[in-house]
């Protein structure tokens, strides 16, 4: 096992370790931010298919995140109101079960990932970062003044929504549902990576034209690697939703975007776990900075600045002290 | 709706787009030059803003509170030129990206940990102030009008400074080879912190001119960024040109989108939901826009190799 | 790297388990960073400015800034509850996050007090025992202003708000009471900042008065540019737009404005006065609105606190809802659904030397209760 490895089952297991050590010192909100780390880790694992490995850089995954928060909001809105979501061609209701709602984000973030990928893959560069962040920025607008689910009000919701078998109103089941998906992930993008589409992805960011000459579309790989890029922060979006009982606009800000990407850089640009030691990091940081002083973002800003600049790799590039690996 | 109100609207579909062409000019500028994605530019926009106000109410002088703006917003992308940009040249934009958003935090927050939470006042000095008659009956105010007559007087300055000036010479040498200008002998990090400090200071212009008349405030800059980056996008990345016409366009398209979309609704729907759906889709009109641009033309419509 | 995390982790763990022993907890969650963190400011220093004048020490206030985010929000009034386990909630500012957090919190038991937002659910089908409303419900000031133009004569308003809920709740109120004419009616956008095209509207639109209600600098831009426009219609607006803090950055623009309030500096009542002057020492600014309602929420929970003990949910709920302190407006009572039952006033905003504030010239509305309490089934 080298560092980098070691390094990840460390976190993986500290990440399980503290909730169930709050869970008996009786800390509920401890196992909410650690919740808020595995969702917002989710995300990030989503959004490193396409940058890490796809070299896409996004600005508007707040979008994804933030239909799949609507897909959860929307669902949950209907069944607790007992309206139907429509009548008409056929009668679709609401659902307060966890697994449709996850299924209905996922399908509906991967359908957004691909309508504005189909678009926005059409350019490259500056180009890509400024157009995603313009259908990010499109969709908060339309959100905003969307009355019927809220507007800028958002939707929030009784009861969190149920997972056969378990209660998820319990923060260490919620949090453990969460937990399990995330591991999942991390072993499907893991697979990914080294699957031959993870790899001719990988090739067509380091030299388009190696990838083009043995008979691969750039295009299509990329679109692919964007759609479940979407579709996972999209599940993540709708966990979050969950976790916070409620959705808003803010989700869909171009903040959020770029908050999702300080996790993946602070943890490291293509490393498996670097999103999970990002949101972590930045939630603890977030956590002990607010403390100190209400000007904590001049802190995170300037820790930021000297983690871009001083550096690279991230934290597991610090630690693990090798250039990006895609092993 | 009369003829002289949609004149009136063009009129200030035009004046929008000008005001939006400062800020973008400064951002394509530093793109075409070199390379770089500066989400900070935003945050200069403020610097020249909040500039201004004090000198303003230190003063009384409208005309050096805009000197004021230019000097601070140059002094301050100076600055972070030298501490931070210069060492993300070599990056790849998504490190660009990051620090400068690292950035906005720090000046945003600054701010506001200097000025404190609320607004500062600017205001429209005395001889700029209220509306005159044009031909044809409109009356619309003179300051605006200044906005439209200092954003073209830029432009023709922005243009003969390229194309012209020694500077603009070795501007465009350093677009197409950096490396050829350097071996010529040309001091390429002098260059950069120059034409970084013009962007900067063109951005503080902008946010001075558009502080009087619009609240000077705390993260006053990122709406008008995000804006911006929707025009160079539209005008393809790097070209002063193409940031004047996409300006032009996205400021029309915003300002008459607003007024004409919800009466378009009200043909065919009744009056209260038309205006709030004609007002949701202008809001997001440009962006629509712009996808559809890109659609034609992936790198804008003057946009080279970048 | 670890090892550092673990260390972290365990500070974190530490700081969240210190609980001091006071008897009553109070957490506050209020907008202290950010755009619209002077508002968040001012009802903190409102709420503590009375707090250390009662000067008891078996209280604790714990503030956290929500950063004007819900998600945030959401997540704080979590950790408030469950872990440091308060009696009481008060301080958010905005309708979006009251609406994310309130619900919950009442249902787990927690007292919430709103300083400042009051939409329209929560004071009708979703209210609640636990539920009170210090300030006003969203509508109040938009009816009094409705009803201050019919008084003033106006015939036909053109009204104008931003494209979201509490735009358009600002809007119906004014319908609700205003029986005049609409010459036109528009929603801007969200964050919008140039008013060229609406301004031009109005002009041609043939209205003999302006309605608005736009927080925020969105408002300081309209007034700057409408008083540059050369319309000269008279304006009316909600104190949102005219308050201390916001004042000094619109200036001249706004001279001689009318607006709706349920509070002003000049209210004359004792408590007021001492307010008044006690803010101005402590801070060295003239209090605001969102000021006067974080002292007024303070003085409320300690009038109760002094009669019933927190434990005892019901003693203390009436103790609240008999409202028996000394309001900086003057009378106050709650209505049956635990929202406010005031006057609201109509000011002027006037120049006191080098600064702009405002005086009161006639009440608008009396004894105002808000239109969804009938809705309400406590």
């Amino acid at each position: 096992m080298n560092r980098e490895k070691l390094l990840n089952t460390a976190v993986i297991l500290l990440l399980l370790a503290i909730p169930l050590w709050a869970h008996m010192a009786e800390e509920p909100f401890l196992i909410t931010l650690a919740t808020k780390v595995a969702i917002l880790a989710l995300a990030g694992v989503g959004l490193n298919i396409a940058l890490g490995i796809g070299g896409l850089v996004s600005l508007g995954h707040a979008a994804f995140f933030g239909i799949g928060g609507y897909a959860m909001g929307i669902l949950a809105a209907h069944a607790q109101n007992y309206e139907p979501l429509a009548e008409w061609p056929m009668l679709i209701e609401g659902t307060n079960q966890m697994p449709v709602i996850w299924l209905v984000a996922v399908v509906a973030s991967a359908l957004a990932a691909l309508v504005i990928g189909a678009l926005s893959l059409r350019t490259s560069g500056v180009y890509f970062i400024m157009i995603t962040l313009a259908f990010g920025q499109m969709l908060y607008y339309f959100a905003i003044s969307w009355t019927a689910y809220g507007g800028e009000d958002g939707l929030s919701i009784w009861v969190r929504n149920e997972f056969p078998g378990l209660n998820t109103l319990v923060p260490l089941e919620f949090f453990l549902i969460c937990y399990v998906i995330l591991c999942a992930a991390l072993w499907f993008a893991a697979r990914l990576a080294r699957a031959p589409f993870g790899l001719a992805l990988s090739a067509a960011r380091q030299c388009e034209a190696r990838v083009e000459t043995v008979g691969i579309t750039p295009y299509q790989l990329r679109l692919t690697a964007f759609v479940i890029s979407g579709a996972i922060t999209g599940l993540a979006g709708a966990l979050f939703a969950d976790l916070n009982r409620f959705v808003s606009p803010t989700m869909l800000s171009w903040h959020t975007s770029g908050e999702i990407m300080i996790f993946v850089i602070i943890g490291g640009v293509g490393r498996l776990f670097g999103p999970v030691i990002g949101a972590a990091l930045f939630i603890l940081l977030e956590h002990l900075l607010g403390g100190i002083s209400d000007y904590w973002q001049i802190y995170l800003g300037g820790l930021l600045l000297i983690i871009v600049l001083y550096a690279r790799g991230g934290v597991i590039g610090a630690i693990s002290g090798r250039e990006v690996a895609h092993d | 709706m009369s003829l002289i109100l949609i004149l009136e609207q063009i009129l200030n579909g035009l004046q929008f787009g000008v005001m939006l062409f400062l800020m973008a000019a400064g951002l394509t500028l530093v793109f075409g030059v070199m390379g770089l994605i500066n989400l900070a530019h935003g945050a200069l926009y403020m610097v020249g803003a909040f500039a201004a106000a004090i000198v303003a109410a230190w003063t009384g002088s409208f005309v050096l509170a805009l000197v004021a703006s230019l000097a601070a917003a140059a002094a301050a992308g100076a600055l972070v030129e030298l501490l931070v940009i210069r060492k993300l040249y070599d990056r790849d934009h998504l490190d660009q990206v990051l620090a400068t958003f690292a950035l906005i935090l720090i000046f945003s927050e600054g701010t506001r940990w200097v000025f404190g939470s609320f607004p500062l006042f600017l205001d429209v000095p005395s001889y700029l102030s209220g509306p005159i008659s044009l031909p044809g009956g409109i009356e619309y105010p003179l300051y605006r009008l200044t906005i439209i007559a200092i954003g073209l007087v830029v432009a023709a300055g922005l243009f003969w400074l390229i194309a012209r000036t020694r500077i603009g010479i070795q501007i465009r040498a350093g677009e197409s080879d950096r490396e050829m200008i350097a071996a010529l002998g040309v001091d390429i990090s002098k260059l950069y912190t120059l034409v970084f400090a013009l962007g900067a200071a063109l951005a503080g212009l902008a946010g001075a001119l558009v502080g009087a008349i619009q609240s000077v405030q705390v993260g006053m800059g990122e709406p008008v960024l995000i804006l911006a980056f929707v025009v160079i996008v539209i005008g393809g990345i790097g070209s002063i040109k193409g940031a004047m016409v996409g300006a032009l366009l996205v400021g029309l398209t915003d300002t008459l989108g607003g007024v004409f979309l919800p009466q378009l609704f009200g043909l065919f729907m009744e009056p209260a939901s038309a205006t709030s759906v004609g007002a949701s889709l202008a809001s997001m009109l440009i962006y629509i826009l712009m996808a559809a641009i890109l659609l034609v033309r992936p790198s804008g419509l003057y946009g080279g190799q970048h | 790297m670890k090892t550092l995390t673990t260390m972290a982790l365990a500070t974190a763990v530490s700081a969240l388990a210190m609980s001091a022993a006071a008897e009553t907890k109070i957490g506050m969650i209020t907008t202290l960073s950010g755009g619209g963190a002077g508002l968040g400011v001012d009802v903190r220093d409102g709420f503590m400015l009375a707090m250390e004048q009662a000067g008891r020490d078996d209280i604790e206030v714990v503030i956290e800034d929500d950063q004007r985010k819900p998600e945030s929000a959401v997540q704080i009034a979590d950790r408030m509850i469950q872990s440091e386990k308060v009696d009481i909630m008060t301080g958010i500012i905005w309708s979006n996050l009251a609406m994310a957090v309130v619900p919950a919190a009442t249902a787990q038991g927690v007292f919430y007090l709103s300083p400042n937002a009051g939409p329209s659910a929560l004071a009708g089908k979703r209210c609640h025992e636990n539920y009170f409303n210090v300030a006003w419900q969203n509508d109040n000031l938009h009816e009094a202003a409705g009803a201050y133009a019919n008084d003033a004569g106006l015939k036909n308003s053109y009204i104008l708000a931003p494209n979201y809920p509490a735009g358009k709740d600002a809007l119906t109120g004014y319908k609700r009471m205003y029986q005049g004419d609409l010459a036109g009616e528009t929603y801007t956008k969200m964050g919008q900042t140039d008013y060229a095209a609406e301004i031009a509207q109005i002009r041609a639109s043939g209205a003999d008065s302006v309605y608005f209600f736009l927080p925020g600098g969105m408002g300081i831009s309209f007034l700057k540019q409408y008083a540059d426009s050369g319309v000269d219609l008279p304006v009316v607006g909600p104190a949102f737009s005219f308050d201390q803090g916001i004042l000094q950055a619109v200036g001249g623009a706004a001279l001689g404005i009318k607006n709706t309030s349920q509070w002003n500096k000049d209210l004359d009542n004792p408590a007021n006065t001492a307010f008044v002057a006690a803010f101005e020492q402590k801070y060295e600014r003239l209090p605001s609105l969102y000021a006067s309602q974080g002292y007024d929420t303070a003085n409320l929970i300690l009038s109760a606190l002094n009669k019933a003990d927190v434990d005892d949910k019901d003693a203390f709920r009436a103790a609240l809802k008999a409202a028996e302190f000394d309001s900086v407006r003057g009378d106050f009572k709650f209505g049956d659904n635990h929202h406010p039952i005031q006057n609201i006033y109509v000011r002027e905003v006037i120049q006191e030397g080098d600064v702009f504030t405002n005086k009161i010239i006639a009440t608008g509305l009396e004894n105002h209760a808000d239109a969804y309490a009938a809705e309400c089934k406590m």
